[in-house]
């Protein structure tokens, strides 16, 4: 046994990482994370005080803050939430904003171009583009089964793919009538819209599917038969294959899910705030790479990743507040991603370790 | 005869063991009290079974595991060697089974990784004069700039030995180099030791091959069961002396067995099948097993065994011939189908029959999870799992019994049971059981080997692939000789003797009997 004696307390490697030691890896790390982020409101000359008093007083401080913080929490929920049943089977899925475009890419068209009757409208919109993200997580999953191309890159390559799609058609085909010199659609007539609650922009539909999800993927995952095929393929692809278990099945069934979800995601956005499909940075806000770390952090655990969903929220809104009180460019908030998924791969040792505290008086007692 | 005896006696000791003890937890004697002397200019040959402890002796000589006791000497002077660096000043080459090399450098590269002695700038090339030297002067050719990963098995080896020579070593140590080698790569290599042998280096050939005893060692040691057998000549012994030396002659433990029905369970008409490295593994086998009878395969590890065991299962594709379960045929259908027809499969690598973090229960079900009783389609009733695991775990004794533990804190013996418990229960009509025992404690292999007659008592029909010859011999009713993805041999027996032993014996190391 690995045992590194200090003078109080001694540390051991424990058999298995506990809940316990995982929350408190997880939530060292977030804690470090912001302790270095603080330099950077140095480089802007603010006290680092002030500056995460902005910060919280922007997620968290008031209703409006928390309505903001929840409005982002929805597609990190939903998107997260595919992306933890992916990772759960070792899917490395990384182009979630990809498939979140292509939603919103499919709901566009719906509203505005399939002349559908318009009580169809919001449902023929989150159908289709839940089919058009899954179709375009589909095409890496196809690859990776047929020709063994690993879906980390062929994802991520695709993310840009989709990214200028989007940028084509608002600049081309689907640029608005009455947008003069601006790159977006005509907005959406107001059968596409999704309802919000009260006065806030936060579509409920959206938030109640993300939470119901949450909670069946969860009992997805630990009752069902496919979701123990799935664990097992995740935990051990030798076994799986020693029990007859269908690999390309689980491979193409969880990219299917995720990339659908992540589209899910993508026609919320476009139906539920911006009512029209405009440049690609503005629909998504980086959302499919923000819901990596999202899962990582819940450690694939459906349910947590309401927890960590809403956390993430709060660091986009609050870094939104940076920019408009004091001037801080709004990619702050990347840095914080970065430093959290750094500190989180770091730490994530630690969660293997116990540290077993003793009384002084025991430490004198046994010498040493 | 007695010139060679002469000669051999006369030469220095390069390397004595001494009382080398190995102990592996929980209580595994790999190495007992081991001793022996390697004369300076020979081919020492290391002769035994699977897990009689040679590898372990020479990873203890290679500063890989430190011994409980006892002392190596190396030219008259007690050495302790605790990590291969200090093996390598020391001029200790070893060239492993599994080889150490880095697939996409060059031959170069990997010759020179690690040295602090090389030049800065382009080591590789500027080494390459004296690699080639070293390549003509022991006749291993191999190209300098060719990448590892481009190279056959029996290239990668001659890295490995230039590799050691590059570093000086005078004292070189083979395991069962020719495992890998085709048989005139084998001739190669010998003519590589034999120059070796001119130049006054040493070498200690790890082998359970007795034809290679012969052909190339000056002297050999048999180890059995962690101990020395005995050190001696080569010229001296016959190969059926040596074969008895290697598998011991222990009174054969009699177990009571069914009356053998004639119903045949598994048929294999002509089968054949390729190895992982695209190297035919099976060549037209043929070989059926019966109602509630055990066959046994012997056979050195790496003559097909396991490629048998996969074409069986589904987990290996059948290239020619036929497989039928009773009156079904079952060649190349999936491997949960043939399963679910009634095959219970124990695979060597036990990792391949579990996954370590989940736990007991979830470790039971792997073969339940998706059929009634436990699921009806979607859902899986975890709660009729969790009885069914309790009753599993008492009724096999799988310790400590809590179910809801990850399968990999388990102990090797205690994982064991759990494979067997969960194929066990399918009612199977055969069970595959691949090394079943192997690196478990007696009261572990006693536990194994009772569920597997119970199995065979209920009417199932058992191939047993095993290393150990001592296990066929306890609990086979007939036994096979695999050799070269061939069956060489077969003999059925009420009472196994000390004749059939020898001669099986024999036939595992090649030679026709």
């Amino acid at each position: 046994m690995d045992r590194k004696k200090l003078t109080q307390f001694h540390v051991e490697l424990s058999l298995q990482p506990t809940l316990s030691s995982t929350v408190f890896s997880s939530l060292l790390a977030i804690i470090l994370a912001f302790a270095c982020g603080g330099v950077i409101f140095l480089f802007y000359h603010i006290s680092p005080g002030v500056g995460y008093q902005t910060f919280f007083r922007g997620s968290l401080g008031s209703w409006y803050a928390f309505s903001e913080t929840l409005k982002r929490t929805i597609p990190l929920l939903l998107v997260g939430e595919g992306l933890s049943l992916a990772f759960r089977a070792q899917v490395l899925n990384i182009g979630a904003e990809g498939q979140i475009l292509l939603g919103a890419v499919a709901a566009t068209w719906v509203a505005l171009f399939s002349g559908l009757p318009s009580f169809l409208l919001l449902p023929a919109m989150f159908i289709l583009g839940f089919l058009a993200g899954a179709g375009w997580a589909l095409i890496p999953a196809i690859f990776k089964t047929r020709f063994a191309v690993n879906e980390v890159l062929s994802t991520l390559m695709l993310n840009y793919v989709a990214f200028n799609l989007v940028l084509y058609l608002i600049a081309g085909p689907w640029k608005g009538k009455g947008v003069r010199g601006f790159t977006y659609t005509d907005t959406f007539p107001e059968a596409a819209w999704l309802k919000t609650m009260g006065i806030t922009r936060v579509p409920y539909f959206t938030l109640l599917v993300g939470i119901a999800l949450a909670i069946g993927g969860y009992f997805f995952l630990k009752k069902s038969a496919l979701g123990f095929e799935l664990r097992i393929v995740g935990s051990s692809p030798e076994t799986a294959r020693f029990l007859g278990i269908n690999e390309e099945k689980i491979i193409l069934f969880t990219m299917f899910l995720s990339g659908g979800l992540s589209g899910f995601a993508g026609v919320g956005e476009v139906a539920g705030i911006h009512h029209l499909l405009r440049h690609p940075d503005h629909i998504s806000l980086g959302y499919g790479y923000t819901a990596i770390i999202v899962a990582w952090l819940a450690r694939a655990n459906p349910l947590a990743v309401i927890l960590t969903s809403f956390l993430f929220g709060a660091l986009l809104s609050g870094g939104d507040a940076l920019r408009v009180s004091l001037g801080i460019p709004f990619q702050v908030v990347s840095v914080f991603n970065g430093l959290i998924l750094f500190f989180l791969i770091s730490t994530e040792h630690l969660s293997r370790y116990r540290i077993i505290w003793r009384d002084k008086k025991e430490v004198e007692k046994n010498g040493s | 005869m007695l010139d060679a005896e002469n000669s051999w006696e006369q030469k220095p000791v390069e390397v004595a063991f001494r009382s080398i003890t190995k102990r592996f937890p929980p209580d595994i004697l790999a190495n007992d009290r081991v001793s022996f002397e390697v004369k300076k200019g020979t081919v020492h040959a290391l002769l035994g079974e699977n897990g009689a402890g040679k590898t372990t002796l020479m990873n203890i000589f290679y500063g890989l595991f430190s011994p409980d006791g006892g002392e190596i000497i190396i030219q008259g002077k007690p050495v302790k060697i605790s990590s291969p660096r200090e093996a390598i000043n020391l001029g200790i080459g070893m060239v492993h089974q599994h080889f150490k090399l880095i697939p996409t450098h060059t031959v170069a590269e990997n010759i020179i990784l690690g040295l602090m002695s090389t030049s800065f700038f382009f080591p590789a090339e500027k080494s390459e004069a004296e690699i080639r030297a070293l390549s003509e002067k022991y006749g291993l050719k191999v190209d300098p700039r060719a990448r590892v990963w481009q190279l056959s098995a029996g290239e990668k080896q001659k890295v490995e030995i230039l590799k050691a020579l590059y570093r000086k070593a005078s004292i070189l140590i083979l395991d069962e180099p020719t495992s890998v080698l085709t048989p005139q790569e084998a001739e190669e290599l010998f003519a590589t030791l034999r120059a070796m042998k001119e130049e006054g280096k040493t070498c200690i050939f790890i082998t359970h091959k007795l034809n290679e005893v012969k052909e190339i060692a000056d002297a050999v040691t048999v180890m059995r069961k962690g101990r020395v057998v005995s050190t001696i000549l080569p010229s001296q012994v016959s190969l059926e002396e040596l074969a008895r030396m290697t598998v011991g002659k222990e009174v054969v433990s009699v177990v009571p067995r069914k009356t053998l029905s004639n119903r045949i369970v598994l048929q294999l008409q002509d089968v054949s099948a390729m190895g992982d490295r695209d190297f035919p593994a099976l060549l037209n086998l043929s070989l059926s097993v019966r109602e509630g009878e055990i066959v046994g395969v012997a056979g050195i590890a790496g003559n097909g065994q396991k490629e048998l065991a996969e074409v069986i299962v589904g987990l290996r594709e059948v290239t020619g011939g036929r497989i039928f379960l009773e009156d079904k045929e079952i060649t190349n259908l999936l491997p949960r189908d043939i399963a679910s027809l009634g095959v219970a499969y124990i695979p060597e690598e036990r990792n391949l029959g579990l996954v370590g973090e989940m736990s007991v229960a979830e470790n039971l079900l792997l073969r339940g999870y998706y059929q009634p009783p436990f699921s009806q389609g979607f859902w899986v009733d975890w709660e009729k799992a969790e009885a069914y695991s309790e009753k599993l775990i008492s009724h096999y004794q799988i310790n400590p019994p809590l179910s809801d533990i990850p399968v990999r804190l388990l102990s090797g013996g205690n994982r064991q049971r759990v494979i067997i418990a969960r194929e066990l229960e399918q009612k199977p009509k055969l069970v595959v059981a691949s090394n079943p025992t192997a690196g478990l404690d007696v009261s572990g292999v006693e536990a194994i080997h009772k569920l597997l007659i119970q199995a065979q008592e209920k009417g199932a029909g058992i191939l047993l692939i095993s290393g150990d010859l001592d296990e066929l011999l306890k609990l086979s009713n007939r036994i096979v000789i695999m050799f070269k993805g061939e069956i060489v041999g077969e003999k059925e027996k009420e009472h196994w003797t000390e004749e059939d032993r020898r001669e099986i014996g024999l036939g595992m190391g090649g030679v026709k009997g």
